[in-house]
């Protein structure tokens, strides 16, 4: 169990506010294989497909027998700790200014040796550990050594926070707080430990009785947002951009239409106003204020978080203009996480399958609960990752995709017909 | 198939481009400038140098091909060694075959380097593929970070306490204090050695070479040339090189001599107890240590007791790193390992500009170099006798 | 048998009231303008609530096709995308803010002759205006329903509606400034003012109004889905060739009878009504 709440002290106003600094984010193409894994949580390295042998650091070809079929496995990071260091002086301006780090030759049970970031935990080399794969600030993939047994608390290593965007302790925007994944997204970060959670209201005239109880929250307040107003987003980021340390997009519109229906161009161009261009309109009034602050202590602005949906990925005809919009609220987003890494600040998309909401009513379980959505997009915040797929219809769909795109795209046709 | 022997391979001219904290000049001012001074030793015209080997990691975009016209040499052999300080002793295995074949008749092999102020932070940045990976994004502490590692695992493993590595670093500044070209003027005391500023745990600041400018350089030539020239030289006996060594090994503890050693002294006709001097690669003295130890002057895992045993100035009973090292006397990049084959040079032909070491007449010299990722990958040494 | 007559005799009187109410209407404006060049005088009022992206658009169920809100997106304002010029793209539904609604709005209306805005006779954007002050009773309840026998005393008061004429009623309701009281919804729907069926039809059949004006979202009741017929405004208005106007504001400045209402919808090929600026003139001074 974490330690004591963190108490956000409050800023002396007259200091100035640090700009945010990065990591070294130069990695080879192949390194970059470690990055997709590490992006959706999970550690993989290159097996060579012919002898088998494990490859650190990633490569060509196999540094045992020269094969070029080396491949991307998981890996269950069993290691020893072999030898140890802590750095008290640093080339770089971001470890300069977060001195001291804690570093460490890890030798794999499998052979390969890596550098690692050690957890505070970890007792003196030599000694066994587990190797995790997490994202630096800088959005690349970086290895851990955390100990063998149980879950290493990220956050509770003051260094490796900085890997994490946990929730506790800092102020949170859900964009939309009155669907009931909007409600289960504030519940959640509030017992997560946020310290304050706006909770993003359009249309106050449409009363959901579940929502009125949110206000029952004493961090949370209900604030006037509707994402395809751009006045809206204006005043709002106005009001509380300055503050806002994580951004979570749970603004939705989904209707239920194929291209052909009737209703479907009006009902589409309230889809993107809403999936597309209310993330636009959100990007571009508070993307500068969260990259202000990407370096302001230990409530700094560190995450924009958007529920995207599997649909995303490949077109789900029966509901196709929704899978369209989202899957333009996903290529926006990677716009908006380039822009938002240069400050170091990352973003988390989250592709659920179908949602155990009136939308999805006609879906077939297993259906995710909006308290399970809810439950992931927290535990991506307090760990470290930025692709999810929650629930088995999201990782069924990212299997079939990552397997033959093409042949996914033939399975949810024959859905529709 | 054995290895032929370097017979009739001499070594001449040792020369050095005083050392500066940091220059605004470019590498190719300090390597022109170990050229010239070459040819003045020699008293040879610039063409009669046909042979040219290069060290230096801030000649970029430039290698030794750029400095050819930069400094108009016409030449029928040409090497560019980055090899960082294992450079120099893998020159002279290049260059002396060259001049034992006919392929050249008088080799200038240089090493140097530039020093801006940010030349370390960049370089260690784009080091090697390896380093940029898997190193630098974990604390971006360069060579000090790895060297931590190696230094902390020795000191667990066989009993290392950082008085050892101390002892060494002393002996070694009292060396430089007669050395009128080593950048550290002043005595260091234990004491000062032990409470110096943190680096990375173990390593504290002296235990870490200064980078700067500077620039090393020798000619290898064949005896007959040296003997036609009037010139003072060193006997090559002979020469090892061995790259990425042991890599299985979890963490380094040994480097490529362990594995060459004895066809090094078989070559030479020699033992370790007949060498009177060595000038070891000293990045970090831990260094120092694996290099007593796999090149034969005691066990693996005997380096503390050997250290304890023995005193290491120039009037000592292992006299180590005579003209102070690279922790004494700065290391110029590249230059690195070229400074120990340049010193050895000097003693063995009465020319030390510091310190003498009574006698002198087997020297061995050694270099290592080239942290890949984790470990130095590029080891070599060469045993040189009085003429 | 019966049903029948009533047919034809409905249709007749259709045609000949409609033929009537253009005659009326340009008489009752010839008759306006002479009393605006004797009078002394002459008050305009703004009836008209300002198009904002806070102004409350019309509920529908969700899978329902909806009307847009109104938005505002600046195209430059004196930057770097034009240098000198502000100007905005606009976009909003046919139905958004203070807005007319023409007879090709309802299905009832669908296959009247010039029956969309652009067709409209321009005479009709001039007229009379009758105001029943419904406030006290709408403050009171909130599904107040305006009926004949209400009419019949404000008649019995101010004198017989005529024919041509706006008839708007007056409940206050643009008071409420915050939009969730404005649209007053609660899980049984809507909650607002408007007239019961039998007093629409009692308007058209025997008034012969121009139309029907409301200060609500919808010239319906909010709970007319329920009424028989449902939204018997809409149905029966827009059936007989009559318009509606919603989202009115300063009624209560206006007098019961005397104030000549501009209503004139932008001319959209086939629509179905629009936003709009709603003024009166009120030529003699009127105090309430």
């Amino acid at each position: 169990m974490a330690k004591a709440p963190m108490h956000a002290r409050r800023k002396n106003p007259i200091l100035r506010t640090p700009l945010p600094t990065l990591p070294p984010h130069a990695r080879s193409r192949v390194a970059l294989g470690l990055t997709a894994a590490a992006a959706r949580g999970a550690l993989e390295l290159q097996v060579c497909r012919d002898c088998r042998a494990v490859q650190y650091p990633p490569r060509e070809v196999c540094r045992a027998c020269l094969s070029s079929r080396l491949i991307w496995r998981p890996h269950n990071g069993e290691a020893e700790l072999a030898a140890e260091t802590v750095l008290h002086a640093a080339q770089d301006l971001y470890f300069r200014e977060r001195l001291p780090w804690r570093i460490g030759i890890v030798r794999l049970d499998g052979d390969a040796n890596m550098v690692v970031y050690v957890h505070d935990s970890v007792g003196s080399a030599p000694c066994r550990v587990r190797v995790e794969a997490a994202l630096d600030r800088a959005g690349e993939a970086v290895l851990l050594a955390v100990p063998p047994d149980g879950n290493a608390d990220l956050s509770a290593d003051p260094k490796l926070r900085e890997m994490t965007c946990d929730p506790r302790g800092r102020k949170i925007l859900v964009t939309d707080g009155k669907t009931a994944v909007g409600q289960a997204v504030v519940r959640a970060l509030a017992t997560a430990g946020a310290e304050m959670i706006w909770a993003g209201e359009a249309e106050p005239w449409k009363k959901i009785a579940e929502a009125a109880t949110l206000r029952d929250l004493p961090q949370v307040m209900m604030v006037p947002l509707d994402v395809t107003d751009s006045h809206s987003v204006h005043e709002l980021a106005g009001e509380i951009g300055a503050k806002v340390d994580i951004l979570v997009n749970t603004a939705d519109c989904h209707r239920t239409l194929t291209i052909g229906a009737g209703g479907a161009l009006n009902a589409a161009q309230l889809e993107m106003d809403i999936n597309y261009f209310g993330l636009l309109r959100l990007a571009k009034e508070f993307a500068p204020f969260l990259k202000a602050r990407a370096a302001d202590g230990p409530a700094s602005a560190v995450a924009w978080v958007n529920v995207l949906s599997i649909f995303a990925l490949s077109n789900y005809p029966p509901h196709g203009t929704y899978s369209a919009s989202k899957a333009a609220a996903l290529s926006l987003s990677q716009a908006l996480r380039a822009d938002l890494y240069t400050a170091g600040v990352r973003l988390i998309n989250l592709f659920p399958g179908p949602v155990d909401d009136d939308w999805d009513q006609l879906e077939l379980p297993p259906k995710l609960s909006p308290g399970a959505l809810a439950a992931a997009l927290v535990v991506a915040l307090q760990g470290s990752m930025e692709d999810v797929y929650p629930g088995e219809v999201a990782q069924d769909w990212l299997e079939r995709h990552g397997d033959n795109a093409k042949a996914l795209e033939r399975e949810l046709s024959e859905g529709s017909q | 198939m054995a290895p032929s022997g370097y017979a009739d391979v001499v070594l001449a001219a040792p020369v050095t481009v005083p050392y500066v904290r940091y220059s605004i000049r470019g590498a190719h001012w300090f390597l022109g400038r170990a050229l010239a001074q070459l040819l003045a030793a020699a008293k040879i015209p610039k063409d009669r140098i046909d042979g040219l080997a290069v060290a230096s990691f801030t000649l970029a975009p430039d290698t030794a091909v750029g400095l050819t016209q930069h400094l108009g040499l016409t030449l029928r052999w040409l090497e560019n060694v980055p090899m960082g300080g294992a450079s120099a002793v893998v020159s002279i295995r290049r260059a002396a075959r060259a001049v034992q074949n006919g392929d050249a008749e008088i080799v200038a092999c240089i090493g140097g380097d530039t020093n801006h102020t940010d030349s370390f932070r960049r370089n260690t940045a784009t080091f090697s593929q390896f380093s940029q990976d898997a190193v630098y994004p974990y604390g971006s502490g360069g060579p000090n970070t790895s060297f931590a590692l190696l230094t902390s695992y020795y000191m667990r493993s066989y009993g290392a306490r950082r008085e050892d590595f101390g002892k060494l670093c002393v002996a070694q500044r009292n060396n430089a204090l007669k050395n009128p070209l080593a950048l550290f003027k002043k005595p260091l005391t234990l004491d000062q050695y032990l409470n110096a500023r943190s680096i990375a745990d173990p390593l504290r600041l002296f235990d870490c070479v200064m980078p700067c400018a500077g620039a090393e350089g020798f000619l290898v030539m064949r005896e007959s040339t040296a003997r036609d020239l009037g010139m003072p030289c060193a006997r090559l006996l002979a020469a090892i090189e061995r790259h990425n060594a042991f890599p299985d090994d979890p963490v380094q503890f040994r480097g490529g001599w362990a594995m060459d050693r004895d066809e090094l002294f078989a070559q030479a006709a020699l033992k370790p107890g007949d060498i009177d001097f060595v000038e070891v690669y000293d990045d970090y003295p831990v260094i120092n240590v694996l290099q007593f130890e796999d090149l034969g002057f005691c066990g693996k895992g005997e380096g503390p007791a050997f250290i304890r045993t023995n005193s290491f100035e120039v009037g000592g009973t292992f006299p180590c790193n005579t003209s102070g090292g690279q922790l004494s006397v700065g290391q110029a990049g590249a230059a690195g390992g070229h400074l120990g084959v340049v010193e050895a040079i000097r003693q063995l032909t009465g020319q030390a500009l510091g310190a003498r070491v009574a006698k002198a007449r087997y020297g061995l010299v050694s270099g290592f170099g080239m942290i890949n990722y984790d470990r130095g990958i590029c080891s070599g040494a060469v045993v040189l006798a009085a003429d | 048998m019966k049903a029948a007559k009533k047919k034809r005799t409905k249709k007749a009187a259709t045609k000949k009231v409609r033929k009537t109410a253009i005659q009326t209407a340009n008489d009752h404006l010839r008759g306006w303008l002479q009393s605006l060049a004797a009078s002394p005088r002459l008050r305009l009022v703004d009836l008209t609530q300002t198009l904002s992206p806070d102004f409350p658009p019309i509920v529908l169920p969700p899978e329902m096709g909806q009307c847009r809100p109104f938005r505002m997106e600046a195209i430059s304002r004196y930057d770097e995308s034009g240098p000198a010029w502000y100007w905005n793209n606009l976009s909003f539904g046919e139905h958004t803010g203070t807005h007319f609604d023409a007879p090709i709005h309802w299905i009832s209306g669908r296959d009247l002759p010039n029956n969309s805005v652009d067709t409209l006779p321009l005479a009709h954007f001039i007229a009379p205006a009758c105001v029943i002050d419904c406030s006290p009773q709408a403050r009171a309840d909130a599904d107040f329903l305006l009926t004949i026998d209400h009419v019949q005393a404000w008649e019995r008061r101010h004198g017989r509606i005529a024919a041509g004429s706006w008839l708007l009623m007056r409940t206050d309701w643009s008071k409420r400034s915050d939009p969730v009281a404005y649209q007053n919804l609660d899980e049984t729907g809507q909650h607002t003012p408007g007239p019961d069926p039998d007093c629409v039809r009692f308007l058209v059949s025997e008034r012969d109004v121009l139309g029907f004006g409301t200060e609500t979202i919808g010239t319906d009741a909010g709970q007319a889905a329920h009424f028989k017929p449902p939204y018997p405004c809409h149905y029966y208005m827009h059936g007989a060739g009559k318009y509606g106007l919603q989202c009115l504001c300063n009624l209560d400045l206006l007098p019961p009878t005397g104030a000549l209402v501009v209503a004139a919808p932008l001319k959209i090929r086939e629509g179905s009504g629009g936003p709009l600026r709603v003024f009166a003139l009120v030529p003699a001074p009127h105090r309430g």
